[in-house]
């Protein structure tokens, strides 16, 4: 046990390292790649909790899509960063003690557990043969809880809406402005050639295996997106304007493909997103394949953003 | 064997805690992204001993997704990071 | 036999352990961003490597060796084009 209990004050310690490195960097820049950091650290530590699921979208959001996003506002912030006034002692201290009793409770919380852990989880292996699937997590995403998982697919579509509705007038429809690399070298070019090919292998593979072992839509629909914006920033393929009908079929198929599946519910099983006893894994696939596509597409451009010169 | 397995793994951790210190004190763009890449690496390094430790083969596609995503983060670092030769970050596509 | 496996393992990792804590040191300790680029990349190749050649007795079937193996070969590609990738990048920061 020796072994467990090292690793695990390692990766605390660190953990709690690099946060407090995020918080007192002075930069947006240096903020953001701490933040990076803490994300693949946080990966680690689902693993060792032994949520690979959670581990996997950590991985992919954190350090691939979100970082990205990240680092691009903080590049367009820098320019007016210096200005900015910084919050008053006061402020910052009331802020801290707020923390500190937060993390407390949750301490408090966490170090004391009821003697039954309060949890749904043998209830949800115990009904999963009925699905067809062998990931609970997928159960739980697809047949507990399939409208939270509509709803939340719904909401990253609204998401783009938001960021679109930053367009200047003058340019709506137009190229969303992501931050390119004025001349790629030969080196990006060629890793740029080299890994999507892999990675969207991969990502398909993570959304195929979902339905058994760890993984799902979600998951590979952010490798996509990471994929496509390594392919856009070198400049291998250009970003498509925001009135393009292809992109926009791409991002609302998943959610319609979906919100089919459960219209069709009413007929095929009675209420909203029930599945026919024997069809429930065979619909659920279908509704992934569509998600992970949306998913992918739909991330991508939130990265690259609104649209910034007409097409 | 399994305690074997954490304590190379918390040695490898401790080794890219090591390196982030790099991160910190830079002094070149091109040394934080050497720390990044350690970090990957490490990263990598560690979740296939748990893997094996815990009999879990499904960590092994975080590892892989890890592998992809160090690169992909490398080439997000230098698009954006302040300061950099105009040939190397790249300025918004307006032309 | 499961003891010369074992002692297999734990020889190899400790061997990948090295360049790990090899790779840092050099990491931390080299003069120069392209001296430091070399140590990280031993890290990638030699490291990473002999840890997965340890572990390769211990997984269950050819599919997780494999796997294994595919791991080791992606980080190496990956590093040694990021490596590239940077070696420019401290390149240019020389000369301006």
């Amino acid at each position: 046990m020796t072994g467990a209990i090292l690793f695990a004050i390692a990766i605390a310690a660190l953990l709690l390292a690099v946060a407090v490195w995020v918080v007192v960097a002075r930069t947006a820049f240096t903020a953001t790649v701490g933040f990076i950091v803490y994300g693949l650290l946080l990966a680690l530590v689902w693993v060792a909790l032994s949520a690979v699921d959670v581990a996997l979208t950590e991985a992919a959001i954190g350090s691939g899509v979100t970082g990205m996003l990240l680092l691009g506002a903080a590049a367009q912030l820098r320019a007016t960063e210096a200005n900015v006034e910084s919050t008053s002692l006061p402020l910052k201290l009331s802020a801290g003690i707020l923390c500190v009793l937060v993390s407390g409770g949750l301490a408090a919380v966490m170090l004391d557990p009821p003697a039954v852990a309060p949890t749904l989880a043998p209830e949800a292996t115990a009904k999963l043969s009925a699905t067809g699937l062998g990931n609970p997590v997928a159960g739980v995403l697809f047949a507990y809880r399939a409208l939270d998982t509509l709803l939340e697919k719904v909401v990253v579509v609204l998401a783009l809406i938001g960021v679109w509705s930053l367009t200047p007038d003058r340019a709506w429809g137009g190229v969303p402005g992501l931050r390119l690399y004025a001349r790629p070298s030969g080196t990006l070019t060629l890793l740029a050639q080299v890994l999507p090919p892999v990675g969207i292998m991969l990502g398909i593979y993570m959304f195929w295996t979902g339905a058994d072992n760890p993984g799902g839509a979600f998951q590979g629909g952010a490798l996509l997106a990471a994929m496509w914006l390594l392919v856009m920033v070198a400049r291998l393929q250009p970003v498509p304007p925001t009135s393009l009908g292809r992109l926009r079929l791409l991002v609302t198929i998943g959610p319609f493909i979906f919100l089919t599946i459960g219209f069709a519910g009413f007929a095929l099983a009675g209420s909203f997103l029930a599945y026919p006893i024997d069809y429930a894994k065979p619909l659920i696939v279908v509704a992934e394949t569509g998600l992970t596509l949306s998913i992918g597409v739909t991330l991508a451009l939130l990265v690259a953003g609104p649209a910034e010169r007409s097409a | 064997m399994i305690d074997v397995y954490l304590i190379i793994g918390s040695f490898i951790l401790a080794m890219v805690a090591l390196g982030l210190i790099r991160i910190v004190r830079g002094p070149d763009t091109a040394d934080r992204m050497m720390a990044a890449q350690l970090l990957g690496t490490g990263g990598v390094a560690i979740l296939l001993l748990f893997s094996v430790a815990t009999a879990a083969p499904s960590i092994v596609d975080v590892a892989l997704l890890l592998a992809l995503l160090a690169a992909f983060a490398a080439v997000a670092f230098v698009k954006d990071v302040p300061g950099s030769p105009s040939d190397i970050s790249g300025a918004t596509d307006r032309s | 036999m499961t003891h010369v496996i074992d002692t297999f393992t734990i020889v190899m990792l400790c061997a990948g352990a090295f360049f790990f804590l090899a790779g840092t040191v050099g990491l931390l300790r080299f003069p120069d961003s392209l001296t430091r680029l070399h140590a990280l990349t031993k890290v990638d190749n030699l490291g990473l490597g002999f840890i997965v050649v340890g572990l390769l007795p211990q997984v269950d079937g050819l599919i997780g060796g494999l796997k294994l193996i595919l791991v080791w070969l992606l980080v190496q590609l990956a590093s040694a084009m990021a490596a590239q990738l940077i070696a420019r990048v401290a390149r240019v920061e020389r000369r301006s």
